[in-house]
């Protein structure tokens, strides 16, 4: 990870408790959009239908327990990514989506601290190496440090480029 | 150092070591790898690995369940893919359209055995711990990654039992069970744990009734979920798998099949750390309902007030299996829907179906007024038949009622025992079968 992605500012999107994958990109979806335009056209569509229109590169997704609970689909992660997300926080993550937001390259940070000092709309700066999350008026909170594993993952860009380098394909 | 739970001995045995702790991370090499009508968005994904086959052919299941029949000329193109995917690698384990939904089917067929991991690109792979095997849901990615490798890394998750002891009360199921579960503890209630199973009463139900619970710990953010494999359990792998093989009963090979099944069995040392344990007394339980859109916002049935619906839809991985078609022909002989309101009936694999043909219970339902459909997922995750209408309330056998789940966000669903939605189909109202005329 360059120095420059350890250390960024975004725009806070503010959601609530288990936030589901058919919220987050619903299922009738699944087989039918492939490309990147048409999956992050659709992000969120039935949490927040403003959204997809609206978010910007770097935007931050904040929320509450239990982010991404439901479907196994890896859109839930990529259209977040397609459109631009730089990171999700949130008091907790459901579990395959924690792995795919990694094998994709998202940063998935678990900091119930730092969802109870967001305000959407507000930005916030994320300091890796520092393991803290700072509001725009200076408030701060901390997360546990990610693991070597996991950053192995996220530096590479995701699973995919990871065990490419592995295999040296 | 205290003894192993169910997950830390199939994780280690997967990893190729004798223990582990929970918290570690082990590479795992899994016995099988399961993907449905996802495998061609896969296969796109494995061919950046520039890999000629894929590693481990044998070790692959593959069904098409989805969306069956194709409802588009798009999905039908998914379909064909998967087909010459499927020939290309050699695959053996791949199941056409109509055979069913990947759990069921795979358990029919015990694609996965006791003591076994499975990692499927599917939520609700935690189903096959109610054959004593580890399952867990995982991404597309990882799937492509483990057929490039064979192997995927898996944290040791911590382990909550869940005990049930005492007879169930007349009406009351394991999905009752389930929701009680989830209910009370929430839909992040057991995020990241092994779920283990125990007492009386979970070894008392049918095979079929045992199926729900692993697989409804889906929606409790759980890693995987098991029950202890027993007798029973090893009839039902032996009988099927000898049937596959061509083997007799009592013959030397049934003889080694069944010692091969019975050692491989993995059960949790006496004095195994669990992080928690719950205990539920059966006599207490009742049926419940989740109310749209989240499946903790459980209320036993009794409380629920008028609910009028108007569709219904039994089936699915969770409740779509004999026992469940056998409850909804006992309440829908000789009744009819009421006026206004479809019914969407799907047997979980192409046996459930002609159980029911030979059974009368199709009969039933085409007489009640029901739709049966082709074995597979149907209307539960909204990429298939049976979409119901903007504003409109859905009653359904299956595991998830989020927002927009069946593929209208303003539509609500309930969840319940498929005798329950075979009722309120009846009445037009959610009620209990008990009440019925």
């Amino acid at each position: 990870m360059a120095p420059t992605d350890r250390r960024f500012t975004g725009r806070i999107w503010k959601y609530g408790d288990n936030v589901n994958t058919d919220v987050i990109f619903p299922g009738k979806y699944t087989y039918t959009l492939k490309t990147p335009e048409e999956i992050a056209a659709h992000a969120l569509e039935d949490l927040d239908p403003g959204f997809a229109a609206n978010v910007q590169p770097g935007d931050l997704v904040v929320a509450g327990r239990n982010w991404g609970c439901g479907s196994s689909r890896e859109q839930a992660v990529s259209c977040l990514v397609l459109a631009g997300v730089r990171a999700v926080i949130a008091r907790s993550f459901s579990r395959i989506w924690y792995r795919n937001a990694l094998n994709n390259g998202l940063l998935a940070l678990e900091c119930p601290a730092f969802v109870d000092l967001a305000v959407a709309g507000d930005t916030a700066t994320v300091v890796l190496d520092e393991a803290c999350i700072a509001t725009s008026d200076g408030r701060t909170a901390t997360f546990q440090p990610l693991s070597d594993d996991v950053l192995r993952i996220l530096e590479a860009g995701g699973l995919i480029p990871y065990i490419k380098q592995q295999m040296a394909v | 150092m205290p003894g192993q739970t169910f997950a830390q001995k199939a994780l280690a045995r997967a990893a190729g070591r004798d223990t582990c702790a929970v918290g570690e991370i082990l590479d795992v090499e899994p016995d099988v790898v399961l993907s449905h009508d996802n495998t061609a968005a896969i296969r796109r994904i494995w061919e950046e690995f520039s890999q000629d086959r894929v590693k481990h052919p044998e070790r692959m299941a593959i069904t098409l369940d989805h969306a069956v029949p194709a409802p588009s000329a798009v999905h039908a193109q998914n379909h064909r893919e998967i087909r010459e995917f499927v020939g290309e690698q050699g695959i053996v384990h791949f199941f056409e359209a109509g055979r069913g939904i990947c759990h069921q089917v795979l358990s029919e067929e015990v694609v996965v055995r006791p003591g076994q991991v499975i990692l499927g690109a599917d939520s609700h792979t935690p189903h096959f711990g109610w054959l004593g095997a580890f399952g867990a849901g995982i991404g597309r990615s990882e799937v492509a990654a483990l057929w490039a490798q064979g192997q995927l890394w898996l944290k040791v998750p911590a382990t909550m039992r869940i005990n049930l002891s005492g007879a169930m009360p007349e009406g009351v199921t394991a999905k009752d069970f389930a929701l009680r579960i989830i209910g009370d503890m929430g839909a992040d209630g057991g995020l990241y744990r092994s779920i283990e199973f125990a007492g009386d009463t979970i070894h008392a139900m049918t095979l079929e009734s045992r199926m729900v619970l692993p697989n409804m710990m889906a929606e409790f953010g759980a890693k995987n979920a098991v029950i202890c494999p027993d007798e029973p359990v090893l009839t039902w792998c032996l009988e099927r798998l000898a049937m596959r093989h061509g083997i007799e009963a009592g013959s030397s090979a049934w003889a080694d099949l069944a010692d091969g099944l019975r050692k491989n069995c993995l059960y949790p040392d006496a004095d195994c750390e669990l992080e928690s344990e719950l205990h539920y007394a059966a006599e207490d339980l009742e049926p419940y309902i989740a109310r749209p859109h989240s499946v903790d916002d459980v209320v036993p049935l009794s409380e629920l007030g008028q609910v009028d619906v108007d569709a219904a839809f039994i089936g699915t991985c969770t409740n779509g299996r004999l026992e469940d078609m056998s409850a909804a022909a006992n309440i829908l002989a000789n009744r009819r829907l009421a006026p206004g309101l479809s019914l969407v009936i799907i047997p979980a694999s192409s046996q459930v179906l002609e159980a029911c043909i030979e059974l009368g219970y199709a009969e039933t339902f085409a007489r009640a007024g029901a739709m049966l459909g082709v074995p597979g997922c149907g209307p539960c995750m909204g990429n298939h038949f049976g979409v119901p209408a903007p504003g409109e309330t859905v009653i359904s056998s299956a595991n998830r009622n989020f927002r927009g789940r069946m593929g209208t966000p303003s539509a609500g669903i309930f969840l319940s025992s498929p005798a329950v939605v075979a009722a309120s189909a009846v009445a037009g109202r959610i009620v209990d079968p008990r009440e019925l005329d």
